[in-house]
């Protein structure tokens, strides 16, 4: 027993070293939704990864390898993500985390992050106090204050009276303090404001509520999909556009991905938000191009694609820096300075105060273009937008 | 004065709706878990699969809209014969967990083979142009969509009520949901009367899928996400009759939007404690008869 176990321990000591002498191999811990109700979610963050995987996988350094270690966290499930975190950070020796589709998760593992000095990237959990709790947390996704607050302003020079109605989580109660605080800000009157639950499936009541209280321009804010879609269905079935008012929100509500299955009812929303597959930027057309051929053309890229692709791009930067020799403190001061212009969504650069992101917000409108409902960027509403809730609660 | 008239015949016109379409679902479930004594979780994968099939349908294979309903009901309604053949059928007498791990079971399988099918995203819902927009009444408009739906309800209501009250097969039903010893002593063939009835169950459930697919969309956690308000429907209606489930529905459906429109703060609270309330007055649910 006790040789065997020697020669086991001889033989791991040799792989390793074995290892390290033919190529440095960079692990990343990858922890996303894969399994559950919510997978439809991980799946995009997946497609980003692997299509990015594709495309440049093989430009490292000479002699530096990457490997993924990839684990589902089945949901938001806090407890469970930490769980994960510990053991990519303890046994398998990860020297990136990134993943997270859910800021709850992602929020259990920031602290982890900081005491293990490992550099945590999250491609898509948005919460927005997050980055506080971590100086080794950084993002690339976006806030809702990011899309929300811009779009709250715009809104204000436009309309007078606003109605808001956002799904009862937190990121819904986010997207709604924001919209208001700018659209106050812009001399608009807030009608009022309803959240809905989560489970809701029938917004016709909701609706009937809106149009009674006739405001001039109606905001939502719900997880993409086919909540989003019910409530634009509700606000289509009491013909609210045709009684005078506008559907506006972030654009969460009209992912690229889900647009076609939402139908005509989106036809008319007018969105604020970093990313759309219909932009012509050349970037963006040669991702959406790879992203079609790789996974079928009928299928668009979302944000959360596009958030997985860019925190790739991120950490694969970082390793090539470094020439693959990661050190921890060093790889936080490169992404304290990041930037990449030529990101599929514009310029982007992490902000180097709160190591948030720093992206363009775009104004934009469903339209169809080629019998297709897309997300028509109609101009820029601000330019390399620092997360606005930081600006106005700084650390203390 | 006016304005609280107008909107209390729209919260009744909403409610009433979806009241049909939880209806159509729950209705099925009623009957055979009232019939059969079976636990049948599973019932809500019926109604995603009516939905899927009228869905694809429409839009893979260009069939209309009433063609495709048809289609739904009696593609699922024969594939449900294979099941409760296969499946269902050696079950009926094995306990309650049993036939709850079984259909929790049936579930899972059912949401993986739809996410393998069809993706995890909602299937889109393209409804044809004579039901879209708004239907003037009275000199108000309602979305037709939904004047169909109350339309088609009713009908449907009274057929399956005239069925299971007026007829020899009604009346066997019956005397076998009050007492299946002797009504195969007296000489009916249960075992075909469960088969034919599961069967008209579950092309119900998928008639409701598909009717419902524009508010309740189909996507593969259809199944899981669902399954508590068809429970709320079959439990405060109370098992194996037709009225109950019909009351129940009404009543959560109305109660469910009037409290979204006059306190939305509460949200989805006010279904729940209604629940709660009800089942404490009378534990078999509205219409139920007190177990055995």
């Amino acid at each position: 027993m006790l040789t065997r176990i020697i020669a086991c321990v001889a033989s791991m000591i040799f792989a390793a070293s074995a290892g390290v002498a033919v190529a440095q191999t960079v692990k990343i811990g990858l922890i996303s939704t894969y399994s559950g109700p919510t997978a439809a979610q991980g799946d995009q963050l997946d497609k980003g990864v692997k299509l990015f995987m594709k495309l440049n996988g093989s430009k490292l350094p000479p002699g530096v390898k990457v490997e993924l270690v990839v684990r589902d966290d089945a949901g938001a499930n806090p407890d469970n993500a930490k769980r994960i975190a510990q053991e990519l950070i303890v046994r398998d020796k990860v020297q990136f985390l990134t993943g997270l589709v859910w800021t709850p998760n992602a929020a259990s593992i920031a602290p982890l992050a900081a005491e293990a000095k490992v550099p945590f990237i999250s491609m898509n959990a948005a919460g927005v106090g997050i980055p506080y709790t971590s100086d080794y947390f950084a993002r690339v996704s976006f806030t809702l204050w990011q899309s929300s607050y811009p779009l709250g302003q715009w809104a204000g020079k436009k309309y007078k009276r606003a109605y808001t109605m956002v799904s009862d989580f937190a990121p819904g109660h986010e997207a709604e303090e924001a919209f208001i605080k700018g659209f106050k800000e812009s001399g608009g009157v807030i009608v009022d404001s309803v959240r809905v639950p989560l489970a809701a499936t029938d917004f016709s009541a909701y609706m009937q509520r809106v149009k009674d209280a006739k405001p001039d321009v109606l905001f939502g804010f719900n997880p993409a999909g086919k909540q989003a879609t019910a409530q634009m269905k509700g606000f289509a079935d009491l013909d609210l556009g045709k009684a005078g008012v506008k559907y506006i929100g972030p654009g969460d509500i009209t992912t690229d991905e889900e647009l076609q299955g939402m139908g005509d009812v989106a036809l008319g929303v007018m969105t604020v938000h970093h990313y759309s597959a219909a932009a012509d930027r050349p970037a963006n057309k040669a991702f959406v191009a790879a992203y079609k051929k790789e996974y079928g053309a009928n299928l668009n890229p979302g944000f959360m694609s596009v958030g997985a692709y860019d925190a790739m791009q991120l950490i694969f930067d970082a390793i090539n820096a470094q020439k693959g020799k990661m050190d921890p403190q060093a790889t936080m001061q490169y992404i304290k300075s990041y930037k990449n212009a030529n990101s599929p969504r514009g310029p982007i650069a992490i902000d180097p105060e709160t190591r948030d992101i720093m992206q363009n917000e775009y104004l934009r409108e469903v339209r169809k273009v080629g019998g297709q409902l897309a997300n028509v960027e109609i101009e820029v509403v601000g330019k390399m937008v620092k997360d606005p809730w930081k600006q106005l609660n700084p650390k203390k | 004065m006016q304005g609280f008239a107008s909107s209390l015949v729209s919260v009744a016109f909403h409610g009433i709706a979806y009241g049909m379409i939880l209806y159509v679902i729950s209705v099925g479930l009623s009957v055979t878990m009232g019939l059969m004594g079976f636990v049948n979780l599973a019932h809500g994968v019926f109604a995603m699969t009516g939905g899927y099939v009228m869905l694809s349908a429409m839009s893979r294979y260009d069939v209309p809209f009433p063609l495709a309903l048809c289609l739904a009901f009696v593609l699922v309604a024969a594939a449900s014969v294979v099941l409760e053949r296969l499946l269902y059928a050696r079950l009926y007498s094995a306990g309650d967990l049993e036939q709850v791990l079984l259909t929790i079971g049936l579930i899972f399988m059912a949401v993986a083979a739809a996410r393998l099918a069809y993706g995890t995203l909602q299937q889109p819902v393209n409804l044809p142009p004579y039901l879209k927009g708004q239907f003037a009444l009275f000199g108000r408009d309602f979305p037709a969509y939904r004047v169909f739906l109350v339309a088609f309800s009713s009908v449907l209501v009274a057929v399956l009520w005239f069925g299971v009250e007026r007829t020899r097969w009604g009346a066997k039903v019956r005397a076998a949901v009050d007492n299946r010893a002797m009504a195969q002593a007296i000489g009916i063939n249960t075992s075909l009367l469960f088969t034919v009835t599961f069967a008209l169950g579950s092309g119900l459930a998928a008639l409701g899928g598909a009717l419902g697919a524009d508010i309740i969309a189909i996507q593969p956690i259809y199944p899981f996400e669902n399954l508590i308000t068809f429970l709320i429907v079959v439990a405060v209606g109370g098992m194996g009759s037709l009225r109950g489930p019909f009351v129940a529905a009404l009543l959560i459906g109305i109660s469910d939007t009037a409290c979204k429109y006059w306190l939305p703060q509460f949200g989805a609270f006010f279904i729940y404690a209604a629940t709660i309330a009800i089942l404490l007055w009378r534990p078999a649910g509205l219409f139920g008869k007190a177990s055995q």
